[in-house]
C-alpha cells in the first residue's frame, strides 16, 4: 500500500524526526518541546506533531490546554502544533482505541494538518514498540523520514528497553540520528551537591555500545517541570521564558549536533 | 497493513508459546469475539487464576512512574511473611521489567502437562514475565494489538500458579483489565493528567481503584539533608486528585537513588536499607493495602 496523499502534505517540510523510546516516561515528550522551543529561537520554523493517543501530553506542556489555536508566527518564527489532545472532548476521560482506529487516526494526522512551510517537524510517540510506531513508520514510508532521536535515563532498567527500540529503527529501515541520556543528576539547590538520582552515563555508554551518535546529556531541572507544567499562554513567550532555563544552553549543543547528523 | 506486516520479525515467535499455540491463530479475533458478546476464554481464565486470593493490578496510565518497581517492592515485602504466598505477573510486552528488577532475568520457563510453571525467586515468591518466553532481550516485539491481546490472554490462561494469597500485575500504561487496582503516579500534572483518565477506565471497566500511590515526590539530598521538589505538585499532587475524585491516597515515596540502584541490581529495597525514609513509606502503604484487601 502506498500514501500519496502523506508526501504530498508532507513536501513542504525539510525534516521530519520522530523522538521515540522504549520505556516509558523517560522525557520523550518533554525533549520534544525542548527540541522545538530551541530550534524555533534559532529561527527555524518548527512543528510538533504528538501522536499518543492514550496520553497526549504536548498540549499541557506548551500552555494550548483546551485552547483552539495551535500555530503562532512571529516574524521569522513559527512554532505550530497538533495533538490528539486537542480532539477529545472531555480531558479527563479515558479513550480506548483499537489498532485500526489508532491507524485512521494518525493517517488523518499526516494527510490532513496543514503545516506550511516547515524546517522541522518533530514526532513525540508513546513509549515502545506499538500500533502508533508502525503506523507511524509506513505511512512515512515512502516519504522517507529523517530518522528518529532516541531518549533514555540513565539507569540499566531503562537502557534494556531502549536498546530494543534501536533495533526497532534498524528492523524498519528507520536511520536512528542519536540519542540523548535525559534526567542525568541532579544539581542540589541547597548545597549545589550533585546526585545521581537515577544514576548517570548509562546513556552514552549504550549509545558507544550501539555505534549511534551521542547528542548530549541532560540533567534534572526542576524549573524545566514547571515550565512545563505551568507555561503562559502565549505560544512563542514559551521559547523566550525557555531561554532563560539552563537546559536550554544544553538543548542548543543537541541541536547543533543533530543539525549534524541532519 | 500489508507492507510493514513482512517486516514483523518472525524470531519473536521462536520460543515464545502465544504465537505458536492454537489461541495465537485466533488472536485477530478477538476484538471481534468482545465486541460481539463475553470472550469464551474468560471462564477459563477464571478458573486458572481460582485458588488466588487477592488480585492486585498495579496501573498508572502514564509511564515511567515507577510501576513495575513498585509491583516488584510490593511482592518482595509481602513475601517477608513466610506464610503468604505471593505472584507477580509481568504483562508489559514492550518493555517487561519485572525479571531485572526482582533479580531473575536469566531466568527460562519451563512448560509442564498442566501449564507454565513460574519462576521462583523466593519458595514463596513466583514470578512471570512475558520477558521470560522472548528470545533475546534485546530485540524488540513489533506486535500489533491484538496479537498482544492474544499473548496475554494466553499468558492468563496458562501459567500455572497454584494457591496464592496476592497475585499482583504489572501493567503497561494504558491497559487494564479485571480485578482490584492500585493507581501508581507522580506528583506532576503532566502525569496526573494521565492518571485520572485511568482512574475513568478503571470506573467504567468496574475495576475498584484500592487507592492512589504517589511516587518520586520530593528528594531529600544525600549531603545536606534539605529537600528539593523535583517534580512539583503544581495542581496540587495526587492528595489533591484523590480528594476531588474521593479515592484513598495510600502514600507517598520519596525520590531515593538506592531505589534505582536496588532495581538495577535485582534487590529487595526495603530489606537492603532498612533506614530510608522511602522503605518506611513502602511499608505503611503495604500495610495498608493489606488491610484494605482483608
Ligand atoms: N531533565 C528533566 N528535568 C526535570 N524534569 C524532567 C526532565 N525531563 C523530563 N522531566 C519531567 O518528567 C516527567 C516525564 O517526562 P515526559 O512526560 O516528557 O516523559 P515521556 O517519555 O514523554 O513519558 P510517556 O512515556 O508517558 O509519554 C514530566 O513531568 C517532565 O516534566
Ligand atoms: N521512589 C523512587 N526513587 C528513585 N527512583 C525511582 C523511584 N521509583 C522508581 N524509580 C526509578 O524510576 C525508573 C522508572 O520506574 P519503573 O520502571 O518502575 O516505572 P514504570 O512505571 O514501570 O515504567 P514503564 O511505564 O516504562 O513500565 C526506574 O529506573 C526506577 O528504578
Ligand atoms: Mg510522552
Ligand atoms: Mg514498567
Ligand atoms: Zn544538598
Amino acid at each position: 500500500m502506498s500514501h500519496p496523499e502523506v508526501g504530498e502534505r508532507l513536501a513542504s517540510i525539510k525534516h521530519v524526526v520522530l523522538v521515540l523510546s522504549g520505556k516509558g516516561g523517560v522525557g520523550k515528550s518533554s525533549c520534544t518541546v525542548q527540541l522545538a522551543l530551541s530550534l524555533a529561537s534559532q529561527g527555524r520554523k518548527v512543528g510538533v506533531l504528538d501522536i499518543d493517543l492514550c496520553g497526549p501530553s504536548i498540549p499541557r506542556m506548551l500552555g494550548l490546554d483546551g485552547q483552539q489555536i495551535h500555530q503562532a508566527t512571529a516574524g521569522w518564527k513559527r512554532l505550530a502544533c497538533m495533538s490528539i489532545g486537542f480532539l477529545l472532548p472531555d480531558k479527563n476521560a479515558s479513550v480506548v482505541w483499537r489498532g485500526p482506529k489508532k491507524n485512521a487516526m494518525i493517517k488523518q494526522f499526516l494527510t490532513d494538518v496543514y503545516w506550511g512551510d516547515l524546517d522541522y517537524l518533530l514526532i513525540d510517540t508513546p513509549p515502545g514498540t506499538s500500533d502508533e510506531h508502525l503506523a507511524v513508520v509506513e505511512y512515512l514510508q515512502e516519504w522517507s523520514p529523517d530518522g528518529a532521536v532516541i531518549i533514555t535515563t540513565p539507569q540499566a532498567v531503562a537502557l534494556t528497553d531502549v536498546k530494543k527500540e534501536i533495533n526497532f529503527c534498524h528492523k524498519v529501515g528507520l536511520p536512528v540520528l542519536g540519542l540523548i541520556e535525559n534526567m542525568s543528576g541532579f544539581v542540589c539547590p541547597h548545597c549545589s551537591e550533585c546526585t545521581n538520582v537515577f544514576s548517570t552515563g548509562g546513556g552514552e555508554g549504550l549509545a558507544g555500545h550501539m555505534e549511534i551518535p551521542f547528542l548530549g546529556r541532560a540533567p534534572i531541572d526542576p524549573n524545566l517541570v514547571m515550565l512545563l507544567e505551568r507555561p503562559s499562554k502565549r505560544l512563542l513567550s514559551i521559547v523566550e521564558t525557555y531561554e532563560r532555563c539552563e537546559l536550554s544552553k544544553i538543548f542548543k549543543g543537541i541541536c547543533e549536533r543533530l543539525d549534524e547528523a541532519l | 497493513m500489508s507492507e510493514l506486516n513482512g517486516q514483523i520479525p518472525d524470531n519473536a515467535n521462536e520460543h515464545c508459546p502465544g504465537p505458536d499455540s492454537e489461541q495465537a491463530g485466533k488472536a485477530e479475533g478477538i476484538c471481534a469475539t468482545q465486541a460481539r458478546g463475553p470472550d469464551p476464554d474468560i471462564p477459563i481464565v477464571t478458573e486458572r487464576l481460582q485458588g488466588i486470593k487477592h488480585k492486585i493490578l498495579v496501573l498508572s496510565g502514564k509511564g515511567g512512574v515507577g510501576k513495575s518497581t513498585f509491583t516488584a517492592q510490593l511482592g518482595f515485602a509481602l513475601a517477608t511473611d513466610e506464610d503468604t504466598d505471593v505472584g507477580v505477573v509481568d504483562i508489559d510486552i514492550c518493555g517487561p521489567s519485572i525479571p531485572r528488577i526482582m533479580g531473575c532475568k536469566d531466568e527460562e520457563i519451563h512448560g509442564a502437562a498442566d501449564g507454565w510453571t513460574p519462576v521462583y525467586v523466593q519458595d514463596n515468591l513466583a514470578v512471570m514475565s512475558i520477558g521470560f518466553m522472548l528470545p533475546s532481550e534485546e530485540e524488540p516485539v513489533i506486535w500489533r494489538g491484538p496479537k498482544k491481546n492474544g499473548l496475554i490472554k494466553q499468558f492468563l490462561k496458562d501459567v500455572e500458579w497454584g494457591s496464592l494469597d496476592y497475585l499482583l500485575f504489572d501493567t503497561p500504561p494504558g491497559t487494564s483489565d479485571e480485578h482490584l487496582s492500585v493507581v501508581v503516579t507522580t506528583p506532576q500534572e503532566v502525569s496526573l493528567q494521565d492518571v485520572r483518565k485511568e482512574i475513568d477506565f478503571c470506573r467504567k471497566a468496574r475495576v475498584p481503584v484500592l487507592g492512589v500511590v504517589e511516587n518520586m515526590s520530593g528528594f531529600v539530598c544525600p549531603g545536606c539533608h534539605g529537600e528539593s521538589k523535583i517534580f512539583y505538585p503544581t495542581t496540587g499532587g495526587a492528595k489533591a486528585m484523590c480528594e476531588e475524585l474521593g479515592i484513598p491516597l495510600l502514600g507517598s515515596i520519596p525520590l531515593d537513588p538506592r531505589i534505582g540502584k536496588a532495581c538495577d541490581f535485582g534487590t529487595s529495597f526495603t530489606d537492603t536499607v532498612p533506614d530510608s525514609p522511602a522503605t518506611k513509606a513502602y511499608l505503611d502503604i503495604i500495610s495498608k493495602i493489606k488491610s484494605l484487601v482483608n
